[in-house]
């Protein structure tokens, strides 16, 4: 980064401060969320109910389609060739073979691959979300050891990954730095995330953590981690005239379908991006490089293809969680409290994308200390950008922090839980905002009662045969987000069908049967009434299904889109209806209708008004207002984490034998979606804490365990039955009165399996992933 | 993958007649040599399933087993003799695969999987003196946390993954060989090689030499026998430590003992020394310990592998001492 975009930044993030001072003193009224969502109250509607996922049927009968079954007439198939060095330039490129091979279309590389843009990089503008800003096949040059060089289009896929398999590169070398200590000792930066320092003091904490009465301070890792969503990252693409058509598995269809037209020169209205089914995201599904090649390359063909990446070519080409190295020192009073907090580290990352793993934000509103020191270094290596992974931050930082807080409570003989209700901080620690709603003290309170946390023992004082037995526990968190761009329409027919578009996403979390919930209830329909329709660039909004936020961004966007139809209809209905003279504050819609709030006998049907109005149907749209709510108050959801583990005292095997999250994330909508992200988001934290760890040879940057075999993720052995509890009180300042519950599973797992495995051995793992040969 | 041709084969004589071309694999299960033609790391021109080979489970003469090379894993692991007589054998089936691979598997294919060491895999990217004799080998120096700890060389530090092959190993297993200049059998313990300078070479098996099946002596002892596999998961791993063992006390003495290693060598690690130190001596703890000190004095840890070292002690350790029913 330039010195002039540094200084761009730091003007951004004064003037951005600034303005967070501002809106944290602005009246609560003057916020969205100031006054709460009126569904907050309503108590025996849809939201609430466990109902199962509306695309399960579709699903189980293999009736949905996925961005790599879309069958197109004259359809190629693409194969990749990924480069085998991290730096330098392709010295020669032998094509022949593979040109002559059976049902070959064409190869393509940057010798005759369409003149394209580089992708906008993720979060540099409103809609950019490319995953690295590099060209694409426009040269020889090679910026990473896994960097596709070649693309073979054949009539089917044998046959293009035979022919990729006769292409023969070879490379002259540059120097590369693809080792941590070579990168560090070049000297690292500052980070910066989403236009903000990853830098935070208060205090003078080095002085403060010198006089303390108690400290702790101990250095903590983790692994890099790649994605592994269980379907492959795919695109099918068609040029249709000048539109380019793109059937993607994707949680940012609006974003995507912007960038790829910056990529080829074309209004975003020309790209339509469809993504009506997708198996897992966590992160990784935005645009890399392979969408950009599967249209290029059907440009050159002038024929459809589906690129469908091997499992390998996702661990080469899309990014995953980069490294940490975290310290984390605390100094505490004779009382527990803490004087002095201080989480520093390094990350490594690529010079070509925006993500230093922000490993100190959970640490920003975690605890109430005397003084505080954050800081996330960045050390720049020559590999394959890293990126977002589900809870980026929060996975892996609170392993270090709540290690340490552990740590802290052995030191001082008292239980870690009460320790870290000693230092509940009663405004954000960093900011000074209010709290929207914080309850960590009845999520742990809930969740030792059910779990059974009193009966636990002194480290290495409990055993079965060769298994030590011993629990653990951590505080998760994920912060409320809500992103600008959000935008909804409401089509409100006069047989009183309902349809909500936005262009939101599933990617298999019940996104749309949640909103289907949600829209009911507003509506006063029944689930049968409403359709929601979700992952389509055409539709309004630009909503990522990312941070946690889509619940945020859609609730707000439909309120909005249904204040104006409520507007609408209170005009259509006019002076002969019993509304007549009420206005949008004080009606809500039920059975079928608009009634008075608190007078529900002034009620007129949807049907009635739109037939009287001689209207079939009335079309809304709109944006809510921008997420000021976010830097007014202080939203986090919490957990309380309790984990059992045992140990085996001859192999050091560990394994979880039970597992509880307590959690705190508002109102929670559909109790059945939102237990299987709770779980799904611990079982992956299993895999953060026991196994998952992407073996990156640092001698030449190559990722060498790129498939399920050898990168370890839980299988069902490893997975016992999880608890999930919640407290379900809503927090008054979001639409539905909900906050994400996508990441929060993930975080603080790590910490909770490691605290436990101490409290069985005696043995304090800092470094993960927590395998056997840490404990032999 | 490359284009080949599949053949199917109604015996062993026509297998063996179709095996003449050089590029020509035997195909079982094709549980590891489809993957391995999928990497590219194989590139048979002609594939000759040898399914049709006996599919039988026989008592023999002598009170042993003779199990046709065309078994499946989940039929060997499943049968009743299997489980009476060699319950090692069976324990090690099942702790190798998943229900799904077990059930295509077959014994012959079983005895001839490749290993798992990544830069084997990566075809592309890295160096193999396996896969292409005199280039080198990128394991050492690398990620090695997985490969061979005994009896490995400067030009190959990887393990045998199977399983079933250390039981049989322990077991003093026969393997029955065809070829179109007759018939002999090998040790199982003599048929895998140690790497040497030719790591590409793996076993004895003569071009186009054929399993035909697998013999199990009769041995008592075999009842009272275990598997342990000690892996970096609870199921679907490759083991970083395995041992399959029988043992015979009487009177608090090792009368006869059979003790085989996993996820330690080239090949299923037969532990000799082991058992020679242990034979005729107490069957204690400390024993026990003291002989797996033996069999691993010439260890040779790699960068990441050392911890293997200890773990084998303590696993064979923890194997005889619950075989013998004393407490560690």
């Amino acid at each position: 980064m330039s010195i002039v975009e540094d200084a761009k930044q730091a003007v951004q993030g004064a003037v951005q401060g600034a303005m967070q001072k501002a809106i944290q003193m602005a009246p609560d009224s003057f916020m969205p969320g100031g006054k709460p969502d009126p569904l907050i109250r309503q108590q025996h509607g849809h939201i609430g109910k466990p109902i199962s996922r509306l695309d399960g049927p579709v699903k189980v009968r293999g009736e949905a389609t996925y961005a790599a079954e879309f069958p197109l007439d004259g359809m190629l198939y693409a194969a990749l060739v990924f480069s085998t060095i991290a730096k330098g330039r392709i010295a020669s490129l032998d094509t022949d073979a593979a040109e002559a091979a059976p049902g070959v279309e064409l190869v393509m590389t940057y010798r005759n691959a369409p003149r394209m843009a580089s992708m906008p990089l993720f979060m540099t503008s409103e809609k950019a979300c490319g995953g690295n800003d590099l060209p694409i096949m426009q040269d020889d040059r090679i910026y990473w050891n896994g960097e596709p060089v070649a693309l073979v289009l054949a009539e089917t896929q044998e046959q293009a990954d035979h022919a990729a398999s006769l292409i023969a590169v070879t490379y002259d070398a540059d120097h590369s730095i693809t080792a941590m200590a070579a990168a560090k000792a070049k000297g690292t930066e500052p980070g910066m995330f989403m236009g903000q320092p990853l830098q935070f003091a208060t205090g003078d904490a080095a002085a403060a953590l010198a006089a303390a009465a108690h400290r702790v301070d101990e250095t903590y890792t983790t692994p890099r981690h790649s994605h592994n969503a269980i379907e492959l990252h795919a695109a099918t693409v068609a040029w249709q005239g000048d539109t380019l058509r793109v059937h993607d598995a994707s949680q940012m269809v609006a974003h995507t379908a912007w960038s790829l037209g910056h990529v080829f020169g074309i209004d975003e209205d020309k790209v339509h991006v469809t993504s009506p089914f997708v198996g897992g995201g966590f992160g990784s599904k935005g645009l890399w490089q392979h969408q950009v090649l599967a249209a290029a390359a059907s440009k050159l063909a002038g024929r459809p293809v589906r690129l469908m990446l091997s499992r390998e070519g996702v661990y080469r080409i899309v990014g995953g969680r980069t490294v940490t190295e975290q310290r984390v020192a605390i100094g505490a009073s004779e009382d527990g409290r803490f004087d002095a907090l201080i989480h520093t580290g390094t990350t490594a990352m690529s010079r070509h994308n925006v993500l230093p793993e922000p490993f100190i934000v959970a640490t920003r509103s975690a605890y109430a200390a005397g003084s505080m020191a954050l800081d996330v270094e960045v050390a720049y290596l020559d590999m394959v950008a890293n990126t977002f992974m589900r809870a980026p931050g929060e996975a892996v930082g609170t392993f270090a922090l709540e290690s340490a807080i552990d740590e802290l409570a052995v030191a001082m003989d008292i239980d870690p839980i009460e320790l870290r209700l000693r230092n509940e901080p009663d405004k954000d620690p960093t900011t000074g905002a209010t709290f929207s709603s914080r309850e960590v003290e009845k999520a742990y309170r809930d969740g030792a009662e059910r779990f059974g946390w009193a009966e636990r023992g002194a480290p290495g004082s409990r055993r079965e045969g060769e298994w030590l037995i011993g629990t653990g526990v951590a505080t998760a968190t994920y912060p409320y987000y809500r992103m600008p761009g959000g935008a909804a329409r409401i089509t409100l027919r006069r047989g009183g069908h309902a349809t909500v578009d936005i262009a939101a996403h599933d990617m298999g979390m019940g996104t749309a049967t949640a909103q289907t919930q949600v829209a009911a209830d507003r509506l006063g329909l029944a689930m049968e009434q409403v359709t929601f329709r979700y992952g389509d660039s055409t539709l309004p909004g630009v909503v990522m299904a990312g941070g946690s936020q889509q619940t945020a961004a859609i609730g707000a966007s439909v309120m909005a889109a249904h204040r104006d139809l409520v507007t609408e209809l209170l005009k259509l209905a006019g002076n002969d209806s019993p509304l007549a003279g009420l206005d949008v504050d004080e009606v809500v819609g039920v059975d079928g209708g608009l009634a008075k709030t608190d007078d529900r006998t002034r009620h007129e049907s949807y049907a009635s008004i739109l037939s009287r109005a001689q209207r079939d149907e009335v079309v809304v749209e709109a944006t809510p207002p921008a997420p000021l709510e976010t830097m007014h108050w202080s939203m986090h959801s919490h957990g309380a984490m309790f984990c059992e583990v045992r140990v085996n005292a001859v192999t050091g095997e560990v394994r979880v034998s039970r597992f509880l999250g307590s959690f705190d994330c508002g109102r929670i909508l559909n109790p059945k979606t939102a237990a299987s992200q709770f779980r799904g988001g611990i079982i992956m934290g299993l895999g953060l804490a026991l196994m998952e760890e992407t073996q990156f040879d640092e001698r030449n940057g190559r990722i060498m365990n790129p498939s399920l075999a050898e990168y370890h993720v839980p299988v069902h052995m490893d997975v016992p039955a999880i608890d999930v509890i919640w407290t379900d009180i809503p927090d008054p300042h979001t639409p539905m009165g909900a906050r994400g519950v996508g990441e929060i599973g993930i975080t603080g797992v790590g910490a909770a399996v490691a605290n436990a495995v101490f409290n069985a051995t005696g043995k304090r793992v800092r470094d993960l992933p927590i395998t056997l040969d840490k404990l032999l | 993958m490359t284009p080949f041709t599949f053949t199917r084969a109604v015996d062993a004589s026509d297998a063996l007649t179709r095996a003449s071309d050089v590029g020509a694999r035997y195909f079982g299960g094709g549980t590891n040599l489809v993957d391995l033609m999928r990497e590219t790391v194989e590139q048979p021109t002609t594939l000759i399933d040898v399914t049709g080979l006996s599919t039988t489970i026989a008592e023999t003469t002598d009170g042993g087993l003779m199990i046709g090379a065309a078994v499946t894993n989940t039929a060997l692991a499943e049968h009743r003799a299997v489980r009476t007589h060699y319950p090692v054998l069976s324990r090690a089936i099942v702790a190798g695969a998943s229900a799904q691979i077990r059930n295509m598997a077959t014994v012959g294919g079983n005895l001839l999987q490749r290993t798992r060491c990544t830069y084997f895999y990566d075809v592309e990217g890295s160096r193999c003196n396996k896969r292409q004799p005199g280039q080198g080998c990128d394991a050492i120096g690398g990620f090695n946390r997985i490969h061979a700890i005994l009896g490995a060389s400067p030009s190959c530090v990887a393990t045998h993954p199977s399983d079933m092959c250390v039981a049989l190993a322990a077991l003093d297993a026969l393997v029955h060989l065809s070829s179109v200049s007759g018939t002999r059998t090998l040790p199982l313990t003599e048929l895998h090689r140690l790497p040497g300078e030719h790591p590409a070479i793996e076993t004895m098996l003569e071009p186009g030499e054929l399993i035909t099946a697998i013999e199990l002596p009769a041995m008592p002892m075999a009842a009272r026998s275990a598997y342990r596999k000690v892996r970096d998961r609870a199921s679907y791993a490759f083991a970083l430590v395995s041992v399959a063992a029988a043992l015979e006390v009487e009177d608090g003495r090792v009368k006869d003992v059979r003790l085989a290693l996993g996820g330690v060598a080239h090949k299923p690690w037969r532990a000799f020394r082991a058992e020679a130190a242990l034979r005729g001596g107490p069957a204690t703890v400390a024993a026990f310990t003291a002989a797996a000190q033996v069999e691993l004095a010439d260890a040779q840890p790699l960068r990441d592998n050392g911890f293997k070292v200890e773990l084998a002690k303590r696993t064979i350790a923890a194997v005889l001492a619950d075989l013998a029913g004393v407490s560690a």
